[in-house]
């Protein structure tokens, strides 16, 4: 206990940040089709990527990103980091690995969380499949996906996603 | 540019973990007046301020420039602030040389900071999207992935980063503001500390500090009346790029590759290894040593490590890096650009005492912010450009 002579320097505040969130069009499309357990993306007019999630335009060209293109939900770890550090935002049981994965025929890979596998054993190149909730639990989030865990495929060769870093 | 711009005067806090003996306020007020009274100057004769921090919920105070307007002497006069998250303190000393060079203000007073003790970065780096999934916190587990694609692509040895750390823990014994100072740092103590987003060890990793950097920039005139030398400001630049698009590289981003380009065209520089004598360079992951070497073109790609290996940015190297301990050693993340910014002008002036390098004549500070998509550069000269 501090001596009550002591001039107080600090006090804590507790500040908290509400907002509402408006997907916009692009988003409303992945997350309605996420819903149903598919992974949409979409293509970009100009250069031919397809990001998944979509934002609906490719900040590289600036144009509409408008084909819609269905994904499977296997990929490819391109890059990973095992996380031994506790969060406040993360409720997760330490070490877990985190995975920057690419889907087969996207164009950009997302963070999405690895498991079924010692974190020792995750390597980029390994090949994973998305672990899904459910289907009485599915929402319209990407937290549909549990976790993506490993599948049995070769690995695929580090020039073949090195351009994805 | 129209005018010369000179750094007259340079000032910094006492870094720590929690400046609890200051508010926002007096942490300024220690590094403004410590520029001013280098540059044997008053408040009455600066013209302008700018001031630099990163995000406001770093500290839960929105725009505290307008609360610290007055401490900062800018009743009556021009102020703005300047904000590109951890580069920032780069780009708001970039704005007030252009305010100098474009002959707009003689005298500027350039201030940076951050008080990261008030509230939670990694947290407010880190707020939750919704609909999506959160598996990383924070700016070690977005860089990790980047560092193991560095490793990946050079086939660095994996000691790079931990050589990294040493040397400049190593440096922030010689520098008294420092914020982290391990006076028996060696190789082991590194490689043992806990590895907390792997391949990020905690000595690898940068802390995180209350502090401040103030910079007294000058027009010609002015700088050439000044008791002490000035550093001359050879030439700035600034990029920015996306966060995230396809096919982005953010081991070797094009914005950086870009704003070195023009920085050193700007300041008629071809080779820059071999014209610029030391440079302090936004190291936050000791990883980055080599990344940025090679984004800047100090090195080939792939080549990078090859010079912390071989001693080349060490203090005595040919291109000594991070001579004042770097972000690894003091990270008040809106001072942090600044700190680079100030460490190249002390070194050009011969002020940097005992992690001076000897006879430095041109020096470059670069800082990187968000996603590795905030760029900002300079380059300063013991002589007028």
């Amino acid at each position: 206990m501090a001596d009550a002579n002591e001039p107080v320097s600090v006090v804590g505040i507790p500040s908290r940040v509400e907002y509402t969130y408006s997907p916009g069009r692009a988003t409303t499309r992945f997350l309605r089709a996420i819903e149903q357990k598919r992974l949409m993306g979409q293509r970009c007019t100009g250069c031919g990527k397809v990001y998944i999630p979509p934002r609906g335009a490719c900040p590289r060209c600036g144009l509409p990103t408008d084909e819609e293109v269905e994904l499977t939900d296997k990929g490819t770890v391109v890059s990973f980091t095992v996380v031994r550090v506790p969060s406040e935002n993360i409720q997760l049981e330490l070490p877990y690995a985190a995975g920057s994965i690419l889907l087969d025929g996207a164009d950009i890979p997302f963070q999405a969380l690895l498991r079924d596998v010692e974190v020792a054993d995750v390597r980029p190149g390994m090949r994973v499949q998305a672990v899904w909730v459910d289907d009485a639990e599915l929402q319209p989030s990407f937290t549909n996906i549990k976790w993506f865990h490993p599948i049995d495929e070769p690995d695929v060769p580090f020039e073949k996603f090195q351009e994805h870093l | 540019m129209a005018e010369l711009c000179g750094v007259v005067g340079v000032g910094q806090t006492q870094h720590d973990a929690k400046r609890e003996d200051v508010s926002q306020v007096g942490l300024i007020r220690e590094a403004a007046e410590r520029a001013l009274e280098d540059a044997d100057l008053d408040w009455k004769d600066i013209d302008a301020v700018v001031i630099g921090k990163a995000p406001d919920l770093f500290e839960g105070v929105m725009m505290p420039e307008l609360f610290l307007a007055d401490s900062l002497g800018c009743a009556g006069k021009p102020m703005l602030r300047v904000h590109t998250a951890g580069s920032v303190g780069g780009s708001t000393a970039v704005v007030a040389a252009s305010l100098v060079e474009a002959g707009i203000h003689d005298r500027v007073l350039t201030v940076a900071y951050e008080k990261q003790s008030e509230s939670n970065a990694m947290w407010a780096l880190s707020i939750k999207i919704p609909f999506s999934a959160t598996v990383v916190a924070g700016a070690g587990g977005y860089f990790a992935p980047l560092i193991r694609g560095y490793m990946m692509r050079s086939g660095a040895p994996e000691d790079t980063g931990i050589r990294v750390a040493v040397k400049d823990r190593e440096n922030a014994l010689k520098n008294p503001y420092a914020h982290l100072k391990f006076p028996d740092i060696s190789f082991e103590q590194v490689e043992s500390s806990p590895m907390l987003w792997d391949p990020i060890r905690f000595l690898e990793t940068c802390p995180s500090s209350d502090g401040a950097c103030a910079l007294v920039l000058s027009s010609e005139k002015l700088a050439d009346q000044s008791k002490k030398k000035p550093a001359w400001v050879h030439s700035t630049a600034m990029r920015s790029e996306p966060t995230s698009f396809a096919g982005r590289d953010q081991v070797n981003p094009q914005a950086g590759i870009d704003c070195a380009k023009e920085l050193y065209k700007k300041a008629g520089i071809t080779d820059p290894r071999k014209e610029i004598d030391c440079a302090e360079i936004y190291v936050p992951f000791s990883w980055f040593e080599p990344m940025w070497m090679e984004n800047l073109g100090f090195a080939e790609l792939g080549q990078g490590w090859k010079m912390t290996y071989e001693g080349a940015t060490a203090l005595d190297g040919d291109l000594p890096v991070n001579m004042s301990g770097g972000v690894l050693s003091t990270n008040p993340i809106g001072a942090s650009g600044m700190l680079r910014f100030g460490e190249a002008a002390m070194q050009v002036r011969g002020t940097a005492g005992e992690h001076q390098v000897a006879g430095a004549r041109k020096a470059m500070g670069h800082a990187y912010g968000g996603g590795s998509q905030y760029f900002s550069m300079w380059i300063v000269g013991a002589e007028k450009p």
